[in-house]
């Protein structure tokens, strides 16, 4: 591990009626030692960019249940790479169809995690990737 | 793909020029870099140090639940209506077992998006040298940024935190109706340490009875000549009663500045912070000049009761000397 904690940033963009989901996934992060800046829901990508640009925080999760990520992700990372914030892991969990999957990949979400993924292999990802992204 | 890993620019010049025009990236790098610590931070703060010295620090402390976060929020949007550059620094504690923090304040921040103000969350980590280092230089940092408003929200949970909100030019204690009894605002802690006290959540029942018992507390001051902390009622969620806490900082900062105290509380505040850095370093060098085995020993002689620990600790301070 790290000497410094990773940061990572948990949002909800749109219009999503409730985080239980991304509670859960931001207490598991948390229990592997990260701390996780958590805005919960009704993000916009302007606030969801500059939330991820001040907290200079390593990782930017994304959940979303209502389908609009095709919509609002793109925006999102549009917003990071105007504000030079490129250095950055990006993943994305929620209500995904597998055939979205590679559209999302080429934005720049490397993980994408649907329902039913177990906490564990999503904080086993973050800290795989973070270990390889600072080495 | 994943996006390009691009290296951290290179401090220099660019990164002062870039700190005084509040460049965010820079100045959210910046912070980083201070919070991790180690050479880094140190070479970053000897450089800005001398920018530093200008910005107003107000310190926000008070139990969990009391409002600080979305009094922080409305005070922020105060201030920025009155054409100030703030900044808010928000402390949430790290998990004593894992490390981990939740940090939620920026939660209750929702507002400020796109107006300027920078919102940083910190985690209390547990680092030597303790939270109040860290948090310090953060502040350093957003001084010499630039921001003119520093707003500095921690739980007044404990030691540490009253540490922070004391950093501060100007401290302010919150309370919420229904928390206590009057008993509790004599007791020695945190209200002591309070320029201006705030109860928040005043538009639910015994606000005024909460008001009542603050006032009552301050009568039995010994020092009349004293500044007198005000006792105001806001709703942080309507922003009722906010320019009025706003103006009261503002006579609170003024006030200190016409008695010259600016300087005593900057004295006060280095002089701790030298302190506790002396600590850790020589607590550290300490550590470092016996190996693991010979503390060990010394542990298992103290849990074995066949020494105690001053004994241990002299023994350990007069090998030092002798070395």
């Amino acid at each position: 591990m790290p000497d410094h904690p990773i940061r990572i940033l948990v949002a909800k963009p749109g219009l999503d009626g409730h985080d239980r989901g991304a509670k859960v996934v931001a207490r598991a992060l948390r229990d592997a030692g990260m701390e996780v800046i958590y805005t919960g829901i009704r993000q916009t990508p302007e606030m969801i960019a500059e939330a991820a640009l001040q907290e200079d925080v390593d990782v930017v999760g994304l959940s979303i249940l209502s389908g609009a990520h095709l919509e609002l992700f793109p925006r999102v990372t549009r917003l990071l790479q105007e504000k030079g914030k490129t250095d950055v892991l990006l993943v994305a969990g929620g209500i995904i169809p597998d055939e979205d999957i590679p559209q999302l990949n080429a934005l720049g979400f490397t993980g994408v995690f649907g329902p039913g993924t177990n906490t564990n292999d999503l904080v086993k990802f973050v800290k795989d990737e973070m270990t390889r992204r600072r080495a | 793909m994943s996006s390009p890993i691009l290296p951290k620019p290179p401090f220099g010049e660019s990164l002062v020029s870039n700190l005084q025009i509040r460049d965010p990236l820079t100045v959210a790098r910046a912070i980083t870099r201070v919070e991790r610590g180690g050479v880094a931070a140190r070479e970053l703060v000897r450089e800005i140090f001398p920018l530093t010295g200008r910005a107003d620090l107000i310190g926000v402390t008070g139990a969990p639940g009391t409002g600080k976060s979305t009094l922080v929020n409305a005070m922020a949007k105060e201030l920025h209506a009155r054409g100030k550059h703030v900044a808010i620094l928000a402390v949430d504690p790290s998990s004593p077992f894992t490390g981990g923090a939740i940090l939620g304040d920026r939660l209750r921040m929702q507002d400020l998006q796109g107006t300027g103000v920078f919102i940083r969350s910190m985690a209390s980590r547990g680092q030597l040298g303790g939270l109040a280092a860290a948090v310090s230089d953060a502040a350093l940092v957003l001084d010499a940024a630039n921001f003119e408003t520093i707003l500095i929200e921690t739980v007044g949970a404990g030691q540490g935190e009253v540490d922070i909100a004391r950093y501060a030019h100007t401290t302010l204690v919150l309370e919420a109706p229904g928390l206590g009894d009057d008993i509790q605002a004599i007791k020695a802690g945190i209200l002591e340490i309070a320029d201006v006290l705030v109860v928040n959540k005043a538009d639910r029942d015994g606000a005024n009875a909460t008001a009542a018992a603050l006032e009552m507390n301050l009568n039995l001051n010994p020092d009349r000549t004293a500044w007198r902390p005000p006792v105001l009622k806001t709703v942080a969620l309507t922003g009722k009663g906010v320019p009025e806490l706003v103006d009261a900082i503002a006579s609170h900062q003024s006030y200190i500045r016409q008695h010259d105290l600016r300087r005593a509380q900057e004295t006060a505040r280095f002089r701790n912070k030298l302190h506790e850095l002396l600590k850790t370093e020589l607590l550290q060098n300490l550590l470092d000049r016996y190996p693991d085995s010979r503390w060990d020993a010394w542990l298992h002689e103290i849990t074995e009761r066949k020494r105690d620990v001053y004994t241990i600790a002299n023994e350990i301070l007069r090998n030092k000397n002798n070395a």
